[in-house]
Order: C-alpha cells, then structure tokens, then sequence
C-alpha cells in the first residue's frame, strides 16, 4: 500500500531528524552531523506534502500542503491499530 | 509552543489482545519511572538550565518523552480495547476495569495513580542532571524487564526502541552534565557596584 510505504519512510527520516537534532544539541560544531541533519529534513519534509496532498493533514494548524476541506478529523488516529505500517514488512 | 504530528514516533500496531500485558505496560505510562514522570521532570527543569546545550536537551528530550507516551498509551489501548467482558477477570485486567474500564489512565502496574513525587525538579542544574541520568537508567531497566513478560513481536518492537531511546537520553545528559560541570568551574569575573552613601 502506497500509503504504508510513504509514512514508513518518513517515519524512518523523522527518526534520523530527532536523534540527529539532540545529538547536534551537544555536538553544535560537528560538520558532518548538520550535513546529515540538512539533507534528511529537506527529504522529510518533501514526503511530508506528498503524504499531505494525498492522506490529509499531518498538523491540525501549519500545512505542508494546500487545504480544500477540512479533514484533519479524519480516522484512523495514529494511537489506532489501522493508522499504523506492520514494522517488520509481512503481514 | 508544541505542535501536535498526526503520526507515531515509531508505529505501534497490534494484533493479539492481551489486557494483563496492558496492565504491566500502564507503569511506563504513569509509573514511577514512566515516560509521563520523563517528560515532567524535563520540561520542569529546564528552567533552572544554565548552559544553552543543557536548555536544548532538556526540552528536546522532555519534548520526545511525549511522543514514547503516547505509543504507551497507543500500545495499552490496542491491547485492551475489544476484551470480551467474559474474559476480564481470568485475564487478571479485572481490578484495573473496576477503575478505568478500557480507558488509558496514567498508574503504575500496581494501580498507584501518577504522581509528580516521582521526579524533582531542584533548581540546581548539577543535581537535576544527575538525576536524569538514574532516571534513564530505571527507565531501560523497566523496559527490559518488561519484555520479559511478553513474546508477541508487536510489542516487543516498539518496547525495543523505547529501550534504545534511554541509552541514547542516558548518553546526551552524561555530555550536558559534562557542559555544566565546565561552565561551573570556569573562572569568571563579578563586579557589584556599591550603593553610594548619602
């Protein structure tokens, strides 16, 4: 499923993101370190208006994509079972 | 401000019910060494931070201990949530439904409700630190001892990862306390300007 894919890999970019950001938070000097961070944001939040633009929102007041109907109310909810990927691929 | 993504920091998806497994996870929900108590003591303290880095770590770790809340609760509530009532007592979920039914309530395994005695929060930027780093340390403990008592792969998962992210905190504190120590011991200079006599 399309949507599977798409939110596994930015679950998998978010995650790089978070630790990078608290890693860079007491290595503020490592060059390597913001070269990663940079070019993992910018692929997140490109994967972030595609999932927008065909799922709905991810953020219920900032958008990464154009709005015409308001479904941020939309199920699933991501503690719900359906909102989620299997992790290990099979199912 | 926080900004509130409508997705999982890591997925939490489960198949097989088990409400006694949800009622031993709750602890990590509410418990003494739980991601709510985490989260608190953090965003607590960072106000009595004195170093940027220190600032940064301890609002950006108390900022992801709500996203491993909410894949506790999401983990309890799958677990739980379509128990067949003729089942609740043999699978010992009985004394936690008298009190919560299937809802997500912040307890220890124990049925002890969260408390903020669980954490300081000193105003002494050394003594919170070392706090922490025990506070990481219970943490991966409580989530090892945890799965040991279950064998489903769909829990096991994301417990895994909550594991590793303790060893991670554990490891960006000890470096934060590092900062704080050198900054302490710095030499610096103070000038107090003497009211005049009149």
């Amino acid at each position: 499923m399309d949507r599977d894919r798409i939110l596994k890999r930015l679950t998998v970019l978010d995650f790089l993101a978070v630790d990078l950001a608290l890693y860079l938070d007491s290595h503020p000097d490592c060059k390597e370190g913001i070269k990663k961070y940079n070019e993992v944001v910018s692929e997140a939040d490109g994967l972030r208006e595609q999932y927008e633009n065909l799922f709905g929102p991810l953020f219920s007041y900032r958008s990464y994509s154009k709005r015409d109907e308001f479904n941020w109310t939309d199920d699933p909810w991501p503690w719900e079972n359906d909102f989620n990927f299997v992790v290990g691929g099979e199912e | 401000m926080w900004i509130y993504e409508k997705k999982q920091e890591f997925p939490v998806k489960i198949k097989q019910q088990n409400p006694a497994l949800a009622k031993l996870i709750i602890t990590q929900y509410g418990g003494p060494d739980g991601e709510l108590g985490a989260s608190l003591r953090y965003l607590s303290q960072r106000y009595a931070a004195v170093t940027p880095q220190s600032k940064a770590i301890l609002n950006d770790i108390g900022t992801e201990e709500l996203a491993h809340l909410e894949m506790i609760g999401s983990i309890c509530h799958q677990l739980s949530k379509d128990i067949d009532p003729a089942e609740i007592k043999a699978a010992g979920f009985d004394s936690y439904y008298v009190d919560h039914g299937t809802g997500v309530y912040p307890a220890s395994a124990a049925g002890v409700p969260f408390t903020a005695a669980y954490f300081q929060s000193k105003g002494d930027p050394l003594t919170d630190l070392y706090e922490n780093l025990a506070a990481e340390q219970k943490a991966r403990s409580t989530y090892e001892y945890l799965m040991r008592m279950t064998d489903d792969p769909d829990v096991l998962e994301p417990l895994r990862f909550l594991r590793e992210r303790e060893i991670v905190h554990f490891q960006r504190f000890g470096e934060a306390l590092e900062g704080v120590r050198e900054y302490l011991d710095s030499k610096r200079q103070f000038t107090v300007k003497m009211p005049k006599n009149e």
